[in-house]
């Protein structure tokens, strides 16, 4: 029962790629996602996952699929990150070759076709399986569509180092459908830089999806920067399964889209893995954001830790939706989860819950939530050192951004990310 | 040092101050000139800290009447980032924490502006970096503390030196220092005081906000006030602050209340 499915969205499946791959169970679960994805009514804001979110503005427009396009290659590298070891670089969906640079020793970043036609059994465990599809309507659309994509896999005991993988829409008025897997074996690293950046001004919906599976003992660095102009529309999702001993680790950090949605889950599934859930959203104007995060304890001694910051200024609103569940039998688990807000201006709007479902008897589940302005003690102090009220505002709202800023791993990303910071909060 | 002739610098008229509609000044009157050092004591309550904070110029208190002259200005007008930048500082009882902004930073931020303002060079990260130091020395401070972020987990006496390190760099005119000896033990107390009387010159002064008479063995006032009940009652030389540290502050009130 295709009840409202947008007209956007609508045509989009109608232009469904219909091609057999060389996968048969591929072809499976494409076939089962575009099943659902005609099935799924467009979420609303009765239901209580989208109550804050009302998808009613992207509704109006109308999206279509993207052609390969000529981009200026200037502005395309100065996204680059010098650190990166490898880079995977989409322009319009399509892949670029002539700016991504391949990696070696052990660290596979490839094109999911590439990594499709040379080793597709190493994908069935997990690509189009670890983010599931049944209840979401967008997730279903992607992964119906899925042809392409980043894919970073790194083998047993190998340090990857820092992969890029950057999509960047261009063309007024089309849809981005972003997929990325990263498969990291027993005792392997690697940091990747998954970045959403438009070119220009024009509108694009993007709706992506990454998949990441953590082996034991193995450990994944993940920022993902959503830096699309204020007129696009972004919905993400990640799904991530941490296996024993093995830790995931993310800031996120959203900047960009005049309305954004971002649904990260972690499933703890082994004993003792770690889990560092670390947001940013910093908007302004008629810019809504919205994260929402599932941390699922599903084994013993795991630990997690999440801060989530918004900066909201203008007519903005974020929202922020951070559960926890603890299963049965998972004894032991210590987390924290920190929701903190700055509105910096009287319309500014903050929605932020946390959600704890614990259902073991022998946890430390700590969680607590602010919203407020900045603070007047701290103001004064710097007035009262010369500084002008506009540059201490600026400043105090620089710090409390920086918080998050500063984890990343990447120490030429933390630069360019406080600029920009500094550069929106300048009075 | 008291010279007759030297220039008033800050004169205070008849000062009345509220906080949340509850008047705390109720007619203070002081003339401090340049070079001197005053001492305010007085029971707790008395209005000390919002006399620096008013004079400091904190949003949260109003002048509700009289008047504050700045070698000759009228203070009042100013916002607090303007009054810093004439040459009035603040000690603060209790220093403000800033994570995610770094001492250094903030303080060649704070520095530069005061210059810019006063017409005199800023100065570049490494130039500044070597001034710094040299300051930091004389308070005896680990240069670690420059790339923390402003106070944050220092500890009270940390805090405080870090107060007379922002005074040695920004070169106040009037430094006005609440309870500056709060929280700090023998040897704090003994480095923070030699770093404010190095600073003091003829050309500036001190006002010294505190409670006991411990802080004023290692600076020595020319002028010692009791506060009461948001007013000056008795004024005197360094031996009041002997005599109150004897004899504490009630026969004072007592004799100003008959």
């Amino acid at each position: 029962m295709a009840t409202s499915v947008l007209p956007s969205i609508a045509a989009l499946l109608a232009s469904g790629d219909e091609r057999r791959s060389a996968q048969g169970w591929l072809d499976a679960r494409r076939a089962q996602a575009l099943e659902r994805a005609n099935a799924l009514a467009v979420p609303s804001t009765r239901d209580e996952e989208w109550r804050f979110t009302d998808l009613a503005p992207l509704a109006r427009k109308s999206f279509k699929p993207a052609t390969a396009a000529d981009v200026d290659a200037h502005a395309v590298a100065a996204c680059f990150v010098p650190e990166a070891v490898a880079r995977l670089v989409f322009v319009d969906g399509h892949y670029a070759p002539q700016w991504s640079v391949a990696a070696d020793g052990g660290l596979f970043v490839q094109t999911l076709q590439e990594a499709l036609k040379a080793s597709a059994a190493a994908l069935e465990g997990t690509l189009a399986t670890l983010a599931p599809f049944a209840t979401r309507a967008f997730t279903a659309l992607n992964t119906a569509h899925l042809r392409d994509g980043a894919c970073v896999r790194v083998a047993k005991n190998v340090a990857g180092g820092i992969v890029h993988v950057l999509f960047v829409s261009s063309q007024a008025d089309t849809a981005h459908l972003p997929r990325v897997l990263i498969d990291v074996a027993p005792g392997a690293e690697v940091t990747v830089i998954e970045d959403h950046v438009s070119l220009g001004d024009a509108a694009v919906l993007s709706n992506a999806v990454t998949e990441i599976a953590v082996a034991p003992t193995a450990r994944v660095r993940h920022v993902r920067l959503q830096r699309l102009n204020t007129a696009s529309y972004s919905v993400g999702h990640t799904a991530v399964q941490v296996a024993k001993d093995a830790s995931y680790l993310s800031q996120t950090v959203t900047l960009g889209a005049r309305l954004s949605r971002y649904d990260l889950e972690v499933v703890q599934q082994g004993e003792g893995a770690h889990a560092t859930l670390d947001g940013l959203a910093l908007i302004d104007g008629r810019q809504h954001a919205d994260t929402h995060t599932v941390l699922d304890h599903a084994a013993p001694h795991g630990t997690s830790q999440q801060l989530h910051k918004t900066i909201v200024g203008g007519g903005a609103h974020a929202v922020f939706n951070g559960k926890i569940i603890v299963r049965p039998g998972a004894q032991l688990i210590d987390s924290a989860q920190e929701s903190r807000n700055l509105l910096l201006s009287g319309k500014a709007r903050v929605d932020t819950k946390p959600q704890l479902e614990i259902l073991a008897d022998d946890v430390k589940c700590a969680h607590g939530a602010t919203v407020g302005q900045l603070e007047p003690e701290q103001l004064f102090y710097l007035r009262s050192r010369g500084l002008p009220e506009t540059l201490a505002r600026s400043l105090l709202t620089y710090a409390f951004g920086a918080e998050v800023i500063e984890r990343i791993p990447v120490p030429s990303l933390v630069r360019t990310l406080e600029q920009r910071v500094l550069e929106q909060t300048r009075v | 040092m008291i010279n007759a002739n030297a220039k008033v610098l800050l004169e205070v008229r008849d000062l009345r101050a509220t906080v949340a509609g509850v008047e705390i000044l109720k007619g203070l009157n002081l003339t401090v000139k340049a070079g001197e050092v005053h001492a305010i004591m007085g029971p707790n309550g008395s209005g000390k800290s919002t006399f620096s904070k008013v004079i400091s110029g904190h949003p949260a208190y109003e002048v509700t009447g009289g008047e504050v002259l700045f070698e000759g200005r009228n203070l009042l007008e100013l916002e607090a980032e303007e009054r810093a930048r004439a040459g009035v500082f603040l000690g603060f009882q209790y220093p403000v924490e800033i994570p995610g902004v770094t001492n250094s930073a903030f303080l060649r931020l704070a520095y530069n502006t005061v210059q810019g303002a006063r017409g005199k060079d800023e100065l570049d990260p490494l130039e500044f970096d070597d001034l710094v130091r040299e300051k930091a020395q004389l308070l005896e401070m680990d240069p670690a503390f420059l790339d923390r972020g402003v106070n944050e987990g220092f500890s009270g006496g940390e805090k405080k030196r870090n107060e007379i390190l922002q005074m040695a760099i920004l070169e106040p005119l009037l430094a006005i220092l609440d309870e500056t000896d709060s929280g700090l033990d023998i040897d704090a107390l003994r480095i923070v005081a030699n770093g404010v009387n190095r600073l003091h010159t003829a050309d500036t002064a001190c006002i010294l906000v505190t409670h006991y008479q411990r802080l004023l063995t290692y600076i020595v006032p020319d002028y010692v006030h009791v506060m009461d009940a948001g007013r000056i009652v008795k004024t005197g030389d360094k031996a009041l602050a002997l005599e109150l540290e004897e004899r504490g502050y009630d026969w004072v009130v007592n004799a100003a209340a008959a």
